[in-house]
């Protein structure tokens, strides 16, 4: 072998050496790695794993969707459609400002608005954009794909029958809970409660994928209200009419079901909309028919009559001297507006004496007209349930003076709610029993309290004919083949110091049909204008209207038939 | 494979395996190296494919970058290894024309003057990352073993000048793989382990020479971060935070490819470039991992193999410094995305979605395979 050559071999010999050297420094780098990737994936996994779960996995609301109204045939009152609501993490929409317009071009929100609200909101990680799109356009916003912009599914409450039913059914908030009437008195009942589920969230917070149900959301339960739609749009238009007929300030109508108590319509004026939020405010939403207090004047006589009947000191043939057509208590000079003479019960209520009236109340110890009063439900609030309801105003007898009792007789010192005023004449129908009202519909017929009894009842629903009978005060409130039990009021509006001397409240409160009453109502005309404002010109008419197309779609047989002879009426079952 | 296997393979003089050896051997291509890249690359698509999120097009467009760059593969295998001896200061003067042309007139992208379009557009620093070691070996082939201390410091101008005209531009990571790749050379010289050691101890305040004079706010920025991740966690330590949370909560067995949450929810930065590596480990766990860094160590050791086999010292420095410095780009990148060392922009070879530096990984492999597949043609 040549030098060279050995020199050769020995480099590369030494090259080898060398390099083996550089593979174990390598070696050792590449355990490193390993070492690292062991550290990283044994033994600091679970702390890992749970970092990078924190890192994507969200619990999300699942929207539960709020219970259906329905009337009590099944008419939907309220329903709920879903909607979705677009928002965004604002931080990350102010990264992406340039696609600002096109967001709100899709929104239709000003472009310079929606800006300033996104900077306002800066430290925020939360900002509606704008609330119940309809799907279709939400998705629209979807597919621009900007950062930061998420939806959520959320239920918007639609009013099929809108303001027909306003102030039964209420409105809820943009939150889906309810602000009135039954939409809040039955919000537990109608809200759902929502779900959550465990979602996949990318980088940008938008959800990718469901993971899994930890909870699934409890829809809210339908409601049967019990109204009858059909009997509360014959009640809104009549009212609506006659309102703009006698150019009235507003009005209620309130119709029971005098064997169950339920409330079959509630119709007031003015109302609103609740598919229109704008129309909401207070004067236009409120439900009068339970909120508002009026004195109840003439239209409480039947009741008191009834006081007397219970009391034993009069029967249904006792007479009253009315001579000579006023009376003098205390310094208040009460009158008819014509001397009557002496007069019977029945006449009392026919022409509506005062005078009457108060005589009876009179001879009365005043806890037997008082507990004859509350035992009709005056002074506390009935069972409907329903906010804001008022309780009226009976004053305790203790506090009674002499003019108290008197006046209470022709209805003024008493204070009611049109729905407890139907309540008491429901009880009269119903031959004494009081049942309580109920804005939902019923199954079975809550238990009744005896209040008046039974032959007292009867005998002033057949009083109350009279009064719609030719020679009574509420003729207007008759109704072709059916015979009308009821009683007219007219009273003075109390105004601050006192009461006033043209503003007038027309009532007409009855039970039809007279032979079996099924339905007990009341009408309240609120200032009505012009020369008309007597109860019997202004609210009996529309008592009338409304019965009697009620009568006909409730299919009630006809209990006053005019007289026909034999021969004609063949003739007409013939035909 | 048992490891008798592999040993096997990589020692493998490769005579008895029938036809397809010697066509693979007429062709210039060895067939354990070309085995185990083909395996990398293919591990590569497999995991890219999930870390572009499933688009083909992307997908494909890499597929097309590993032909081309399999070709140059090919192409470098042909030239005999005294053709590129006799070529290589040529090379090495041509790269350093065109550093000084791309700072003269270089285009300028995502802050840093790096592109030079000459109907092609291409880095220039991709040349030298082949040319310095090529070149460093050619100045120590004639040279004694161990050189002398004369002869190392004219390579270390002979690396110096080149890494400063890239470190300028700048792009610190490209600068420091390649005076890694010529430092390298140094060392397989037989440069003595005590100048090692000194030159070690000197780099010390070397350093901070470095971290005072010559290093950006963001190259600080990133060192700071390695040391203290959550002092900035949405900031700059973000990417840290990321694929370590990627890498760890992959587990032993990963959760399944195309289903790493960090991945595919796009927490992770860069997930189809720098830190693919965390997507490979969080989808395929541990076992990825190993799989991979085996792979890469096989091809690493494959190499080391041919340059001790070789017959000079020209090819033995270039074979052993192409096949360390690969090492030296799979350790950067992983130790970065690990959290092992500071962010520094460098792809993990032949997995990484990108196109110039795999082209010039695979030349070098080429050149390799010329080393090897030339042996018995060279005159002794």
């Amino acid at each position: 072998m040549s030098r060279g050559a050995r020199t050769k071999e020995q480099t590369a010999r030494r090259f080898a050496g060398r390099a083996t050297l550089v593979l174990v420094f390598f070696a050792l780098v590449a355990m490193s790695l390993v070492g690292r990737a062991v550290q990283l994936q044994v033994l600091n996994t679970e702390f890992l794993t749970r970092e990078a779960d924190a890192r994507h996995l969200r619990v999300e609301k699942i929207a539960a969707h709020r219970g259906s109204i329905m009337d009590r045939n099944g008419e939907p009152l309220a329903i709920s459609t879903p909607v979705d609501s677009v928002w965004a993490n604002p931080k990350e929409l102010a990264a992406a400002v340039d696609e600002v317009p096109e967001l709100a071009r899709a929104l239709g929100v000003d472009s310079q608005l929606l800006m300033r609200r996104v900077t306002r909101s800066m430290d925020k990680e939360f900002l509606y954009l704008k609330r119940h799109l309809p799907p279709d356009k939400a998705h629209a916003v979807m597919s621009l794909k900007i950062p930061g912009v998420n939806i959520q599914r959320e239920y918007r409450r639609y009013y099929p029958a809108g303001e027909v039913v306003g102030h039964l059914v209420g409105f809820t908030n943009i939150d889906d809970v309810g602000q009135e009437e039954l939409e809040l008195a039955y919000n537990h009942w109608l809200g759902g409660e929502s779900g959550a589920k465990r979602v996949l969230k990318d980088r940008l917070g938008r959800s990718v994928e469901d993971v899994a149900s930890i909870r699934p959301p409890r829809h809210g339960k339908d409601l049967r209200a019990s109204i009858d739609l059909r009997l509360q749009y014959l009640a809104y238009r009549s009212l609506k009419a006659a309102i703009q007929r006698h150019d009235a300030e507003s009005g209620s109508i309130v119709i029971l079901d005098v064997n169950t108590g339920e409330v079959l319509a509630m119709a007031n004026q003015p109302t609103y909309n609740p598919n229109d939020r704008s129309q909401y405010s207070a004067e236009r939403y409120r439900n009068r028919a339970i909120t508002d207090i009026f004195e109840p004047g003439s239209s409480i006589k039947p009741l008191v009559v009834a006081a007397a009947l219970e009391s034993g000191q009069y029967r249904a043939a006792s007479f009253v001297e009315t001579s000579p057509g006023f009376v003098i208590v205390g310094p208040k000079r009460i009158e008819d507006k014509k001397n009557l003479g002496r007069i019977n019960l029945t006449t009392v209520l026919s022409r509506s004496s005062n005078v009457g009236a108060t005589k009876i109340a009179m001879s009365l110890q005043p806890d037997q007209l008082w507990t004859t009063m509350t035992a009709l439900g005056f002074g506390s609030l009935t069972s409907s349930g329903f906010p804001g309801e008022s309780a009226g105003l009976l004053t305790h007898y203790n506090h009674w003076q002499q003019i108290s009792q008197a006046t209470l007789a022709y209805g003024y010192g008493i204070s009611v709610t049109p729905l407890q005023m139907a309540q008491a004449y429901a009880a009269l129908g119903s031959r004494g029993l009081l049942r309580p009202v109920s804005l939902v519909r019923i199954e079975q017929p809550k238990e009744a309290q005896s209040v008046l009894s039974a032959n007292t009842a009867e005998a002033i629903t057949r009083m109350m004919e009279e009064v719609v009978r030719p020679g009574g005060t509420g003729t207007k409130a008759a109704i072709d083949g059916y015979r009308v039990a009821g009683k007219t009021g007219t009273a003075w509006k109390f105004a601050a110091g006192g009461y006033s001397e043209d503003e007038y409240l027309s009532i007409f409160a009855g039970l039809v049909p007279a032979s079996d009453p099924k339905l007990a109502a009341i009408v309240v005309i609120d200032e009505p204008t012009g020369d008309l404002y007597y109860g019997s010109d202004v609210a009996a008419p529309v008592f009338a209207e409304v019965m009697a197309d009620s009568l006909r779609l409730l299919a009630v047989s006809p209990d006053a038939l005019p007289p026909r002879d034999a021969g004609s009426t063949l003739q007409a079952m013939s035909q | 494979m048992r490891f008798s296997d592999t040993t096997r393979l990589l020692t493998s003089k490769v005579e008895p395996l029938g036809d397809m050896t010697r066509l693979l051997r007429r062709a210039h291509l060895d067939y354990p190296l070309l085995g185990g890249l083909l395996l990398i690359c293919g591990f590569g698509l497999f995991v890219l494919y999930s870390a572009v999120s499933e688009n083909m097009d992307l997908w494909l467009q890499q597929c097309v970058r590993l032909a081309a760059a399999i070709a140059a593969l090919f192409i470098a295998a042909q030239f005999p290894p005294d053709v590129m001896r006799r070529w290589t200061p040529w090379a090495y003067l041509l790269g350093l024309a065109l550093l000084g042309l791309v700072l003269l007139l270089g285009d300028v992208g995502q802050g840093a003057q790096r592109w030079l379009d000459l109907g092609i557009r291409f880095q220039p620093s991709e040349i030298m990352k082949l040319a310095v070691p090529m070149m460093a070996a050619w100045y120590l082939h004639d040279r004694p073993f161990p050189p002398g201390l004369g002869h190392i410091l004219f390579v270390a101008v002979i690396i110096l000048v080149p890494t400063a005209l890239i470190a300028v531009q700048p792009d610190l990571g490209t600068a420091l793989l390649i005076a890694a790749a010529g430092i390298l050379v140094i060392i397989l010289a037989g440069m003595s382990i005590r100048l090692i050691l000194l030159l070690f101890l000197m780099s010390i305040p070397g350093a901070l020479v470095m971290w005072n004079f010559v290093m950006q706010d963001y190259q600080k920025q990133r060192v700071l971060t390695l040391l203290d991740p959550d002092s900035d966690p949405l900031g700059a330590g973000y990417n840290i935070i990321q694929s370590k949370i990627a890498i760890g909560s992959g587990g032993l067995f990963g959760k399944g490819w195309t289903n790493g949450s960090q991945a595919q929810l796009e927490f992770l930065p860069e997930r189809d470039t720098d830190f693919i590596f965390a997507v490979m480990a969080e989808e395929l766990g541990l076992l990825g991992v190993l799989s991979l860094l085996g792979l890469y160590i096989f091809v690493v050791g494959r190499g080391l193999f041919i340059a001790i086999q070789a017959r000079d010292s020209y090819t033995r420095l270039v074979a052993g410094s192409i096949s360390l410095t690969f090492f030296v780009y799979v350790f950067v990148n992983t130790a970065m995305v690990t959290g092992l060392v500071p962010v520094v922009g460098i792809p993990l070879p032949l997995v990484s979605f990108g196109g110039t530096s795999m082209v010039t990984l695979m030349a070098g492999f080429g050149i390799l395979m010329s080393i090897h597949t030339h042996r018995k043609l060279l005159p002794h």
